[in-house]
């Protein structure tokens, strides 16, 4: 029997909202819409956490702009605070080697960091979700029970196909659904809102594609500055 | 002390389990631990005795845990060589606390003795785990 599953729902249950901001792509924006939702929420006065489940392809502590990070060991680990989010990802064990793994493994080290992590209070939880459906998402589902999905989408025709998937599995698993944000919209008359007919999702609206937005990658105070950021803003009041 | 949490797990754990199966008095609770994680069985036991006192719906005896440290085997899943971990010392000591953490990091800081893979398994002696629970009914 493996005993860290009897404890994942009592790391988690102070903490008011838990959302995977997901896809099912890659390259569509989850982690940079996690983190900076996270960090705008944050900078409103809320306590906020980050986690990066995606173990293979990390990259929420680059757009955070540190890869130093320690957790401190009490009754657990504690995350570490960056730019005022508890952020916890596995860059923090890997000394930034490479990590190249199997779903099976994968799956056991997702278990041993939900059941070690002492999150504390929190008002909101942004997990940034692998893309597909493999074992980490599916772990996912399985362990963080209160989670609600934020699902990310581009105008590509590609990345909307597989996000109406990911949905689709969503809703036969019964999970929440917040809704469907559209990230680096290109052309103005043309919203993906549209192509979302017969689907029972709440559309969040669009944040249009910021070319600026790569240089404020890891630089906090800029990021929050952009195009995006503002965007972002206006659309995560509209979900929390 | 990331032993307390593990330690918090096993007796949480068995009393989920003893409750399922109606078991009023635990007798025995066998508990094998992973070379690889390298638990300091010293503070996993004292967090086992000080974690049982805050249940007392189900009283959990810390003398009642059975600790079996179980050794490690790893495998590669290229070339098929299995090898045993015997000395962790030689790892920087970062990687060694990481791996304590989570034993999988070994994939970061490790390779098959015999192609140079990271595409290993670990077989044996990962973590906590709870082989059997005994009891009255």
């Amino acid at each position: 029997m493996d005993p860290r599953l009897s404890v994942i729902d009592r790391r988690l249950e102070k903490i008011e909202n838990i959302i995977a901001v997901s896809g099912g792509k890659g390259g569509i924006g989850k982690s940079i819409v996690a983190a900076a939702s996270a960090l705008i929420l944050a900078k409103n006065g809320h306590r906020v956490g980050l986690l990066d489940l995606d173990f293979c392809g990390p990259c929420a502590h680059v757009i955070l702009g540190t890869d130093k990070l320690y957790p401190e060991e009490e009754k657990g680990i504690i995350p570490p605070k960056v730019n005022g989010i508890s952020f916890m990802s596995i860059i923090s064990f890997t000394a930034g080697c490479p990590w190249a793994l199997r779903g099976s493994e994968v799956s056991n080290a997702i278990t041993e960091l939900l059941a070690i992590t002492q999150w504390g209070m929190l008002d909101y939880l942004f997990v940034d979700m692998p893309p597909g459906l493999g074992d980490p998402a599916l772990d996912a589902i399985r362990l963080i029970k209160r989670m609600k999905y934020l699902l990310i989408a581009t105008p590509s025709k590609v990345t909307l196909d597989v996000m109406k998937k990911e949905l689709q599995v969503l809703e036969e698993l019964n999970m929440r659904i917040i809704g469907i944000l559209e990230n680096m919209k290109r052309k103005e008359n043309e919203s993906l809102s549209s192509k979302l007919d017969g689907l029972k999702v709440s559309f969040l609206g669009s944040l249009d594609y910021d070319p600026h937005l790569e240089e404020a990658i890891g630089n906090v105070p800029e990021l929050l500055k952009t195009g995006f950021a503002r965007q972002l803003h206006e659309a995560v009041e509209k979900f929390i | 002390m990331h032993e307390w949490a593990l330690a918090e797990a096993v007796i949480v754990a068995a009393r989920q389990e003893a409750k399922k199966q109606n078991i009023k008095q635990i007798t025995k609770v066998q508990v094998k631990i992973g070379e690889l994680q390298q638990i300091d069985l010293d503070v996993f036991k004292f967090a086992l005795e000080n974690i049982q006192k805050i249940y007392d719906d189900l009283p959990l005896d810390e003398n009642i845990i059975d600790l079996e440290v179980e050794s490690n085997i790893l495998k590669c899943k290229v070339c098929g060589k299995e090898w045993e971990l015997q000395d962790l010392t030689h790892l920087k000591e970062d990687e060694s606390e990481a791996i304590h953490f989570i034993p999988e990091t070994a994939h970061a800081f490790m390779r098959c003795p015999g192609c140079g893979t990271p595409d290993f398994e670990i077989v044996k002696g990962r973590g906590v785990w709870i082989q059997s629970i005994e009891g009255v009914l």
